[in-house]
């Protein structure tokens, strides 16, 4: 566990190396961690975020300070006090943290899927070949990010993987899904965009009027489920 | 009781101390890029110092209100008005009702922060009253303020009203906090960092290349960041890293070596390496830089933007507690 400043309000938290060689594992070790930082209630912590091999604590130094960090040493303290909460929480179990699959339409047809075609072309496969690769694979949720309730996730069959477009898109439509790199995601909010647009989901995966305003959080298991152009509509309305 | 925006200017929103506990579901910080300017100003007027007020962006501001309020403001050097009256900075001022408040383009910076007693009542979404432009949500109706919009004022605090009445005569305040504090433009603004974790790593020579050169402010730039011309900070390498947490106050160098330094409105996430964080006390400087501004950046400890921090907020419940014999 590497513990290092991200500016004078944050400190960043290393809980794996390499992630591409074992990405469940990190998954494990950063919601584990995430849970006893939470847990262990450290005076002057403003909030806890995952994403890949990283848990970041944002503080509120002068909240520490009044909770007995030393000026001169406030990082060091909140060091100490991490270390503590994660020896005190001992070794998690890689299964002790579980959420069920959740199941995510997309309608896969042409048009929703802007670059579903250029897809298939780069992998040598059918369009068919690649929605079913795409919706037969089960994902995990490894961070949420670039606008509220974007979830990046990993899982995608190797075969499918594509780099993002030279140009991004000035505006991607609120639902779609792409396939950026090795990774698959789905467009919130109509956003801007790199990603490679393969179908669109009725859900509505950000919500901000709601307490829990994403659909989706770090580590959550998904499945994209293809729906017919009649279900979509019948699900927007 | 409303305040109507007559013109709303080039960029007006609504924003409070912003946004946390949901920056795990990829919602920014948001809120006022210069927090202290907003909360001074708040208590000037007799508001609690995390009221909602106004962000404006090169001026352009008229302002009404219904009925009388105190208006406070911070920020660049500003030309401010009430009726034909100079509001200076950091002076409250009696605003009666049908009254107009209005603000011009800065000669210095480019931002201030508006407070108006009784806050601006925008619903509260996630926790915030500020407008997130991005995500189109909070302040009013998720977008800046328009021409001719109306929006609700919250009440006048009993300090504000007694404000009021101690201004019937002068309208306008003869006291004010100290002069960096409510006058934040500067002509050769300068912003200190600390360390960033992929500095040696990732741009090997940049830290000297920070602290020895001046950058030049881009036209590109906005509530999310401010991108930065100059000497290009080569990268060793071109490969991004895992995305991984950035705050306001990073600086960020994405492949082209121009290095992006972000402001409230920047994503949770980002895998450009970070080579720096300007510390918290001087976001407020970063706040007034526009396109064409020269800025430099010096090198602190940790423990040095903890002091400062420490010894700022030392100075404001000083000045707090000052205030108190003002309102009574």
């Amino acid at each position: 566990m590497e513990i290092t400043p991200l500016g004078d309000s944050a400190l960043l938290i290393r809980l794996a190396e390499n992630f591409d060689a074992a990405p469940e594992s990190a998954l494990t070790k950063v919601l584990a961690a995430q849970q006893f930082l939470t847990a262990a209630k450290i005076p002057g912590v403003v909030e806890v975020a995952p994403a890949y091999t990283t848990v970041t604590l944002f503080y509120d130094p002068l909240r520490a300070m009044a909770a007995g960090a030393p000026m001169e040493n406030v990082f060091g303290w909140f060091e100490q006090q991490i270390r503590e909460a994660a020896s005190k929480a001992g070794k998690i179990r890689a299964n002790s943290i579980y959420t069920s699959v959740i199941e995510i339409p997309v309608c896969y047809e042409a048009e929703f899927a802007f670059d579903l075609n250029e897809v298939a072309r780069r992998a040598g496969l059918s369009v068919k070949e690649v929605v079913d690769l795409h919706s037969g694979a089960e994902y995990r949720v490894h961070c949420i990010g670039f606008t509220g309730g974007f979830p990046f996730l990993g899982g995608l069959p190797q075969k499918i993987a594509t780099p993002r477009r030279e140009t991004p898109r000035k505006e991607i439509p609120a639902g779609s899904v792409g396939i950026g790199g090795k990774q698959t995601g789905i467009y919130p909010i109509k956003s801007p965009g790199g990603w490679n647009i393969i179908g669109r989901t009725p859900l509505q995966l950000f919500d901000p009027k709601k307490n829990r305003p994403a659909f989706l959080r770090a580590g959550d298991h998904v499945r994209f489920k293809p729906i017919s152009r009649d279900e979509f509509e019948r699900a927007t309305t | 009781m409303n305040a109507i925006a007559i013109r709303a200017g080039f960029l007006t929103t609504v924003q409070d101390l912003g946004r946390t506990g949901f920056r795990e579901l990829g919602v920014p910080l948001g809120g006022a890029l210069d927090a202290h300017a907003l909360r001074v100003a708040n208590l000037l007027s007799g508001n609690e110092e995390s009221a909602a007020g106004l962000e404006i962006t090169f001026g352009g501001l008229r302002l009404r209100c219904a009925d009388d309020r105190i208006v406070a403001w911070c920020g660049g050097e500003f030309n401010a008005r009430i009726g034909s009256t100079a509001l200076p900075s950091g002076h409250p001022g009696l605003v009666r009702g049908g009254e107009e408040f209005s603000i011009e383009t800065p000669a210095i910076g480019c931002r201030a922060w508006i407070a108006i007693s009784g806050g601006i009542d925008a619903p509260i979404v996630l926790g915030s009253r500020s407008a997130d432009l991005k995500g189109g949500f909070g302040g009013v109706n998720g977008r800046p303020v328009r021409d001719g919009e109306e929006f609700p004022l919250g009440q006048n605090s009993g300090r504000s009203n007694s404000l009021i009445e101690k201004l019937r005569a002068t309208k306008i305040a003869s006291w004010k906090p100290p002069h960096d504090w409510s006058s934040t433009g500067h002509r050769e603004p300068s912003l200190r960092f600390i360390r960033g974790a992929d500095a040696e790593r990732c741009v090997p020579a940049a830290l000297e290349i920070l602290s020895a050169e001046s950058f030049v402010v881009s036209p590109d730039s906005d509530r999310m960041g401010v991108r930065l011309d100059g000497p290009s900070l080569e990268r060793s390498d071109n490969v991004d890293l895992l995305s991984e947490a950035v705050a306001p106050g990073t600086v960020q160098v994405p492949p082209s070596g121009k290095p992006i330094l972000l402001l409230n409105d920047c994503q949770t996430i980002g895998g450009y390496p970070k080579i720096a964080h300007v510390i918290t006390v001087d976001l407020g400087i970063a706040a007034q830089l526009r396109a064409g501004d020269r800025v430099r950046f010096h090198e602190v400890s940790l423990a040095d933007a903890h002091r400062a921090l420490f010894e700022r907020e030392r100075d404001f419940e000083q000045f707090r507690r000052g205030l108190e014999l003002h309102f009574e």
